[in-house]
């Protein structure tokens, strides 16, 4: 009987469990609906993607820390975690909407997990600020998505001149099949590529599926065509193991990637063989103009220790795009919210001023980064249309 | 033929790197298949918590060595240890209780135990993945000719036949063994005949979960970032492999991990344009086997299990 008794205090602590990483965001239901204005979080806070999740959860609590007030009330962040599935991110982003009826949704990181819940935004007429989603699939035909980033047509051009300019002929694309942001964004560089070194240039393309451990096959493959450089976007540890693997197979062509690279994870899982690697990404510290970005570097030092990362400063911004949009509306009507959030022009941000195109997504440059001595460091800096 | 024009293509060197990536990780996958394999054959029930035991393995040997900063090999006893009492403890609380229940129940509690592992590292150890802590003695490079294999690779088969040779000796040799192979029999007449059948199930847990932990340590100098849901698809691959090679059967299970191992290096060597449908490949061979040999290659009609 005894054992009965522990299996039931172990069953009782293991819902405790869930219950406390569920739902972490409602659990304190400050006053009455009228008091607060609800902007819901939806970000990977477990699974493959929760390192870029976390990166972004601070940005957005930063910049509530900085901007607590909308229309002369208290926002209220309500934090929903996707758990990195996308079947998970649609029902989440449902309950969002209908259960905390909130007013406007700020995130997700992941092309796949917005794209998830692009339908239930849409039909429940309800906005969203994607963070870090660069796939041109989030907002087209959906009037109800907007995003803070850059888009993968442009990510991944930028990428592809890099590649070029250091003079690579033949490249090799290594893409995580199972994400639409890897895969879009593969395709995008390939084309980029193919226009500036000609058709056939790159010379292979290979897949494999998120949370993959071994690529020992498909690299020994990629050694025997000996390519200049290899392209290899996805997701972070997924990509640190590749590099790694590749290193070890004695591969020494540079790899290049895009954002998702910028996690502190992708360097202490790929130690020293991810070193001299190149990526693009949204912001870096040599690239803070704006006030608002020294603000948000002050305060991210204070706050948490380190150096940010292009995700917090998106996630700063998402946040700041959505609660710009209730100011103008000055309604809590969604659909105004809406039309103020695609009216948005020169909002000032972390990564510099933000006008939002008729697709809504922002117009902005971009940053390449390397890894040295185990620290990203800033390579260069393209500006938007080139 | 685009598949002839590969092999054409493919040097002599290509095709031993792909050989030794094959067996390196198909003695990952026998290890690991060899704990399902041993508590079906006692209990006739799949331990789906299997997978999440080996994620457990790993955070007690990154706990080992990253926090309380012993020495790998003392890290690697340690873990052992751990791990076995954590097999046992799972096996006390969420199989003993339904030993008299219908299957049914058992196999629910498993998947029960299962996210409870899970849950619990993520909300203990974070979701975000953890660097397995290196071990260059492990990690350094062998060239043969152009072949370049880590000293890990080496060691995995080495590893993996030796944890064989001395669990056959274990059920074959040993009394334990013996009364192992009464209680998989039947369960019900070993109890009459004086056999502690709670002992000897504790026990095959602690042995399978020990193998387990091995398993993860070497995982993990191999695949080095750890996350709470790293042992959900080693679980279900090395159920497949234990499947494939005759579930009960522990020289099935090594078997069958290999098959399944070389198989998936294999396929996208041959077939490099079908590098991302290779986890489809396992549960295609899978299909194949059982459509021919419904108990898997090594099992027997008659389920002599273990």
């Amino acid at each position: 009987m005894k054992f009965k008794k522990i299996l039931a205090a172990l069953l009782a602590s293991s819902l405790a469990i869930g219950a406390l990483t569920g739902c972490g965001g409602s659990k304190k239901e400050a006053g009455k609906d009228g008091d607060v204005i609800k902007v819901g979080v939806f970000l990977p806070l477990t699974g493959d993607n929760a390192a870029g999740g976390e990166l972004e959860l601070r940005g957005i609590k930063l910049a509530n820390k900085l901007h607590p007030k909308v229309m002369g009330k208290k926002v209220e962040l309500v934090v929903a975690d996707n758990k990195s599935d996308k079947a998970e991110a649609a029902s989440v982003a449902a309950r969002l909407i209908e259960k905390d009826k909130v007013k406007v949704i700020v995130g997700s990181y992941g092309s796949s997990l917005s794209m998830a819940a692009g339908n239930i935004v849409k039909e429940a007429k309800v906005p969203a600020v994607g963070t870090s989603c660069t796939n041109p699939q989030v907002t087209a035909n959906n009037d109800y998505y907007f995003r803070a980033c850059f888009i993968d047509p442009f990510q991944g051009t930028v990428m592809a001149n890099y590649a070029f300019k250091k003079g690579a002929k033949k490249v090799a694309i290594i893409q995580e099949v199972s994400n639409d942001y890897a895969v879009g964004l593969a395709k995008f560089f390939k084309d980029a590529f193919e226009k500036l070194a000609g058709p056939g240039s790159v010379i292979e393309t290979a897949n494999y599926q998120t949370g993959d451990k071994d690529f020992s096959a498909i690299l020994t493959n990629i050694k025997a065509k000996n390519p200049d450089a290899i392209f290899a976007p996805g997701n972070f540890t997924e990509s640190a193991l590749l590099v790694k693997q590749a290193r070890q197979l004695g591969i020494k062509a540079p790899f290049l990637g895009g954002d998702t690279w910028e996690t502190q994870e992708f360097i202490d899982v790929g130690g020293k063989d991810v070193e001299g690697v190149a990526f693009s990404t949204a912001f870096d510290r040599e690239k803070a103009t704006t006030p608002e970005a020294k603000k948000f570097l002050e305060e991210y030092v204070k706050e948490y220790k380190g150096e940010p990362s292009a995700l917090s400063a998106l996630a700063y911004d998402a946040y700041l795009i959505a609660i710009n949009g209730i100011e103008k509306a000055n309604s809590l009507d969604t659909v105004k919210i809406r039309d103020a959030i695609a009216a948005t022009k020169d909002m000032e941000g972390v990564t510099g001023k933000t006008t939002l195109d008729k697709n809504g997504d922002p117009i902005k440059g971009a940053v390449i980064k390397t890894v040295k001595d185990g620290k990203f460091k800033y390579l260069d800096f393209v500006a938007p249309g080139k | 033929m685009e598949i002839f024009q590969t092999i054409a293509n493919m040097t002599g060197a290509a095709l031993a790197q792909h050989v030794a990536n094959g067996i390196s990780l198909g003695s990952l996958y026998a290890l690991i298949a060899i704990g399902y394999t041993m508590v079906y054959g006692i209990l006739l029930m799949i331990n789906f918590a299997h997978g999440d035991i080996v994620m457990m393995a790993c955070y007690f040997a990154y706990f080992g060595i990253a926090v309380f900063n012993l020495p790998w090999y003392i890290t690697v006893v340690v873990t052992v240890v751990l791990t076995a009492l954590l097999g046992a403890l799972i096996e006390r609380t969420a199989y003993r209780p339904l030993r008299d229940a219908p299957k049914n129940s058992v196999l629910i509690s498993a998947i029960g135990a299962s996210f409870l592992l899970e849950n619990l590292a993520n909300y203990l150890f974070s979701g975000r993945p953890k660097r397995f802590p290196r071990i260059p003695i492990l990690e350094q490079n062998v060239s043969l000719g152009s072949v370049q294999i880590q000293v890990i690779s080496f060691v995995i088969p080495v590893v993996t036949i030796l944890g064989l040779l001395i669990l056959l000796h274990i059920v074959n040799h040993t009394k334990t063994g013996m009364a192992m192979r009464a209680v998989s029999k039947d369960y019900e007449i070993a109890r009459v005949m004086g056999i502690n059948i709670d002992n000897v199930i504790s026990a095959t847990f602690m042995i399978g979960s020990a193998l387990a932990a091995v398993g993860a340590f070497m995982w993990g100098v191999k695949y080095p970032g750890i996350t709470p849901m790293m042992g959900v698809m080693p679980g279900l691959k090395c159920f497949i492999a234990a499947v494939i090679g005759g579930i009960g059967n522990i020289k099935g299970a090594v078997l069958g991990g290999f098959i399944l191992g070389m198989g998936e290096i294999m396929i996208v060597a041959f077939f490099p344009q079908l590098s991302g449908y290779r986890d489809a490949f396992a549960f295609i061979v899978l299909i194949v086997i059982l459509f021919y040999k419904p108990t898997g290659l090594m099992g027997e009609k008659l389920m002599e299990k273990v």
